[in-house]
Order: structure tokens, then sequence, then C-alpha cells
């Protein structure tokens, strides 16, 4: 990849970032932290991977992306503001009862969502539906959906896990946010599911395991993904909760909570200072 | 008369309907007892097994649908309603996607598996999710009309089915014509109405001779959509007859009985009685001793149906 358009990302990631503090914000309430790590991830998708029309959310051979970990909304809604399917402005409504915004993706109302999902487990399950719809009817579209570590630990998730291998969904490509964090503690101490790799190895996955925040890393991993034949891919995305922000990297405190006035000048204080690093 | 359960005509339904429409059917590992199975025979390309992880499919399900095509998911209603019903609310429900659930071994007819496999509750769950349709068809002549009904509305539809074979009448009805959300008078009366579905149909079509024989004119209905309730039918049968008593292979509970409730209590309060498992777990058995234990006789609704009679002369 050429250093300008690693640039580009960058900037995409931070604007991204920008519009998850910003809608956050505005509503008081919502989920920052495993936003703000996927971030870049949503950049790479949605400028780089996907075959997708932001004039046209619903054109039939379109890439999918299904946000199993619902709850991150806002990097969703940042990303898609972000590629130009509705205005930025509307980020500020968001979890508003004017909003087509809801707390969680709703593929009804919002465009560019392509499935409702925010009760976790069920999202990479309707993923692999998707897959096997795109197999049946002999289309070349691919599906991706991101999940949580926390997330991980329903069981539906492995029940998914079984489904896409047996049914060989090589056009699905989940990406598992691994920051370490749940709402509760650490990952490790609430409920560990770890190893992750060894797992999906277990059940027939191609596991690859990268950086969330490292273009280059990404690059390799999802053309990993795309030219595996056979099988699913996971691609284990080893990230920082609340990336970006200072006070909130790392911070499981920050899982679900809005900043106030003051620290949302500090959040943004932050992301400014890293984009004119960018620039 | 001919007896045949529902879900032998679930399967057939599939099988004949297949020819005519584009759908893939999912089941969980119990193709040979829901009937899938011969559907996959037919249509191999068109079926997936999900395994015993019921959660998963309709979730699957779901991504099929928001993919642009209709689907069939099925196992026993225990699991289709029950085990999975937190995936059929927010992936299926929420969306409002065309997914067909075709839930089999609903009620006490189940017999001998016993409690963990007799579900009373999914027609009181279903009918909770907004936007899902609910039928219940009384025989397998009308199970095949509810399938393909299913497929020609847009939109999740929940229709259960039984394991235990059922007398076939609806064929044999002046006029029938199955329509989502339209009650069928069966016959009609004066005195009481009983309202029905599903398998205590032919049961209610008992209990009226049996109070003919005593000169009560008892009016039949039967709901085989249990959502969207035909209001209108239930209204007029509450102002001609002044009194109804409901019967369904269900819990007293929210079912079929509690929706003519709320339709009668706010419309044209009149004694409503019910006919159903009480508030209580089934148990292994033979069919018809069951139906007995737990009250769903004619004879039950003919007792039902003359203290109805007696509460609206108070």
């Amino acid at each position: 990849m050429e250093r300008s358009e690693i640039l580009d990302l960058k900037r995409t990631a931070n604007n991204i970032r920008i519009g998850i503090i910003e809608s956050v914000y505005s509503a008081a309430c919502g989920h920052p932290g495993g936003s703000l790590s996927i971030a870049d991830i949503m950049a790479y998708l949605y400028f780089k991977v996907m075959n997708i029309d932001p004039k046209d959310p619903f054109k039939e051979d379109r890439d999918r992306l299904v946000l199993s970990k619902g709850h991150t909304a806002p990097a969703l809604y940042a990303t898609l503001a972000e590629r130009g399917y509705f205005p930025k402005d509307e980020l500020k409504t968001l979890r508003k009862t004017v909003s087509r915004l809801q707390g969680h993706p709703d593929m009804k109302v919002t465009p560019g969502v392509d499935m409702s999902t925010g009760s976790l487990g069920l999202g990479i399950s309707s993923a692999c539906g998707m897959a096997l719809a795109a197999k049946y009817k002999k289309k070349n579209y691919r599906i991706y959906s991101i999940i949580g570590d926390g997330e991980s630990e329903e069981g539906q998730v492995w029940e998914a896990a079984m489904f896409a291998a047996h049914y060989k969904l090589d056009n699905l490509c989940v990406i598992l946010d691994l920051n370490g964090l749940q709402i509760d503690g650490k990952l490790t101490e609430v409920m560990n599911p770890l190893p992750f790799d060894e797992k999906f190895l277990a059940f027939g996955w191609n596991v690859i395991k990268t950086n969330a925040h490292d273009f280059e890393k990404l690059e390799c991993a999802f053309n990993d993904a795309a030219a595996t034949k056979g099988k699913p891919t996971v691609i284990i995305a080893k990230s920082v909760k609340g990336k970006g922000v200072s006070f909130m990297e790392n911070k499981c405190e920050w899982h679900g909570a809005a900043p106030n006035a003051e620290l949302y000048e500090v959040a943004m204080k932050d992301l400014r200072a890293i984009a004119e690093q960018l620039d | 008369m001919i007896k045949k359960s529902t879900r032998d005509a679930y399967g057939e339904a599939l099988c004949t309907l297949g020819e005519k429409y584009d759908f893939l059917v999912l089941d969980a590992d119990l193709a040979a007892a829901t009937r899938t199975g011969v559907f996959k025979k037919k249509f191999p390309d068109r079926f997936f097994d999900c395994g015993i992880a019921e959660a998963n499919m309709m979730s699957v399900a779901a991504g099929i649908a928001a993919s642009g095509m209709t689907v069939f998911a099925s196992s026993f209603a225990m699991f289709a309603a029950g085990r999975a019903y937190e995936p059929v609310r927010n992936s299926i429900g929420y969306p409002h996607l065309n997914v067909k659930i075709c839930a089999t071994h609903a009620g006490i007819t189940v017999g001998e598996d016993g409690a963990t496999h007799q579900c009373n509750e999914d027609i009181a769950l279903m009918r909770t999710i907004p936007g899902m349709t609910v039928m219940c068809p009384a025989d397998a002549n009308e199970a095949l009309y509810a399938v393909e009904a299913a497929i020609n509305i847009n939109g999740p539809v929940y229709i259960r089915f039984g394991r235990y074979a059922v007398p076939m009448f609806t064929n044999e009805l002046e006029g029938y014509r199955f329509e989502i959300g339209k009650g069928i008078t069966v016959f009609d009366g004066k005195d009481v109405t009983i309202v029905a579905t599903g398998y205590m149909v032919h049961l209610a079509m008992e209990a009226r001779d049996i109070l003919a024989a005593e000169g009560i004119s008892a009016r039949v209905i039967n709901i085989h959509t249990i959502k969207p309730i035909d209001r209108e039918l239930i209204i007029s049968a509450a102002e001609e007859t002044g009194a109804i008593v409901t019967a369904e292979e269900h819990s007293i509970i929210g079912g079929l009985g509690s929706a003519v409730c709320d339709v009668v209590a706010e419309e044209c309060p009149v004694p409503v009685l019910k006919v159903g498992v009480e508030d209580k777990f089934g148990r292994s058995g033979k069919v018809p001793e069951l139906l007995e234990i737990y009250g769903l006789t004619s004879t039950n609704i003919a007792e039902k149906a003359r203290r109805a009679v007696a509460l609206k002369r108070r």
C-alpha cells in the first residue's frame, strides 16, 4: 500500500473517531470504547475493501457488513456518514426519538445498515445466513461481520462458527475485535474465552492474527481472507479499547459511558492533535 | 374420516409448493420428525440442516431473508418458539424479515416424550412479537392453505403443527375459504360460541353435538389465525350468542383464550371460559389419556359451555 493511501485511511479513521465522540457526547450515552477500537477496521472495510455504493445502499451484488457487536453502532454510523450514506450532521441525533440512528443498528431505517443487530451472538449467525444465500444464488459478493471478544462468550457464536465451517463459507470474513475488556472488567477475569486462535482452528476456520490499528497488516489479513477457499476466515485483531482518546484507552469504564462537557473537550483535543499530525 | 397429522401435511405442502415458489428450508436435526425431510429428498439443494443449534438457525434464517429470499425454519415448537425466542424476536421479528417459522410437535399431543417436549406456551410467546403472524391449522387440509398463505405474505410467520393424527374435515366444509386473519364459522348457533383452534376444532364440533342433545345451540368458530385475530367475527359472536368458550391445546395463559378475551373485554364484555392446559406442565403418556387428564376433550368443552350459558343468564 502506498504511504499516501495509508495516510488517507488514518485520516478517515480519525474522522470516524471524531464522529463517534460527537455522536455519543450528543446522545449523552452510548458505547465509545468498543467503537473507537474498531474505527481503523471500519475505515479499511468501507474505504478500501467493500464493494458498495452509498447512492444505492440496497444494490443486490454489494458486499455486506453485519456489526454483530451492535452496541458499537456509533462506529458504524460515523463510518456510513463519512462514506456518504447520510449527512454527518445526523450523527448528533444518535439515540434520540426523532433519529434514524437507533441505539443499536436497525436495517429498516438507516441507509447502509445491512442487518439489525444488538443482542450479542446473533449477528454472526445472520452473516452466515447471508453468506449461505450468496453461495446458493451463485453470487460473488462477500460478507463481513465484526464480533466482540466479550461477545464470544455467547454460545451462539460457536454455533455459528460450526455452521460456517460446515458449509465452507469462504465468502465470510469475521473480524474479532480483541480489546481485552468487557463491561465487568478484564476479559480474562470475567469469563475467559481465550485462546481464540486455537478454538477457531479447531472449528475449521482460517485464522489470521493481526493488529487492528496497522493498515499494512490489515491489508495482508484481508488479502489472505479473500484468497482463502473452502473455509471461512476469522481475523483476530488485537486492539486498544478507546483507541485515540487518552483517558478512554484500555479503560473498561468507557465501554458504555459518554464523556461530560469537560472530557468531551479533552477527547476532541486528542483527536484534533492526531489530525494535525496526519496533515 | 381420514386422519392425518398437520406435520405430515406440512412436509407435503413444502414439496408441492417447492415447485411453484422459490424458497429455502432449514431444520435443526429434526427433519425426519418435522417432515422437512421429504422436502430435502425432493430438493436437496434447497435444504440446509443447521444441526442441534436452533438459536443459530433462526439468525441464519434472518440473514437469508435479508438477502431477499423466503426461508422456512423448522424444529419442535419447544425449541423454535421457546429456546430460540430471542433470536426469533430480535433477528427475525424486529427487522420484519420473510422467515416462516414452522414448528411441529406443539402441545400436549406430543405424548410420551413428556413435559420437556410438550410446548404449551408457543402461541403466547409468538403473539407478543410485533408484526408476527401466528397460525394454528385445524387439520391437514387447512395446514396446506396456511403454508401457501404464509409464502404469499411479506414478513415473519409462525405456524404451529402437531405430531398427532387429527381427522380431516375442513375439506368437506361447504364454502370453506382460507384467508389469513379470517376465522371460519363452522356451524352457526345462538346460545353460546365455541371458539377453537388447531387440534381442538374437531372436538368443538363434537361438543356442539353433545350440547344440541340438551337443547343448547352452540356456534363453532375455527380461528386458524391467532394473530392478527378476526376481531369482527369474535365481536359478532359475543353480541349474538352472549357467551364464549375458547378451546386450545395450549396453556390458558397467553394463547387463543387470552387473545379472545382481549377483544371481548374491550368491545362486548360477555362471559368467556377457557378450555386449555391449566397452569401446569405436561407429562408422559398416551395422547388420549393425556387429553383426559389435562381436560382437553369434547366433554370438557361442553361442560364449560353449559357454565358459560348459566353465567349469561345470571
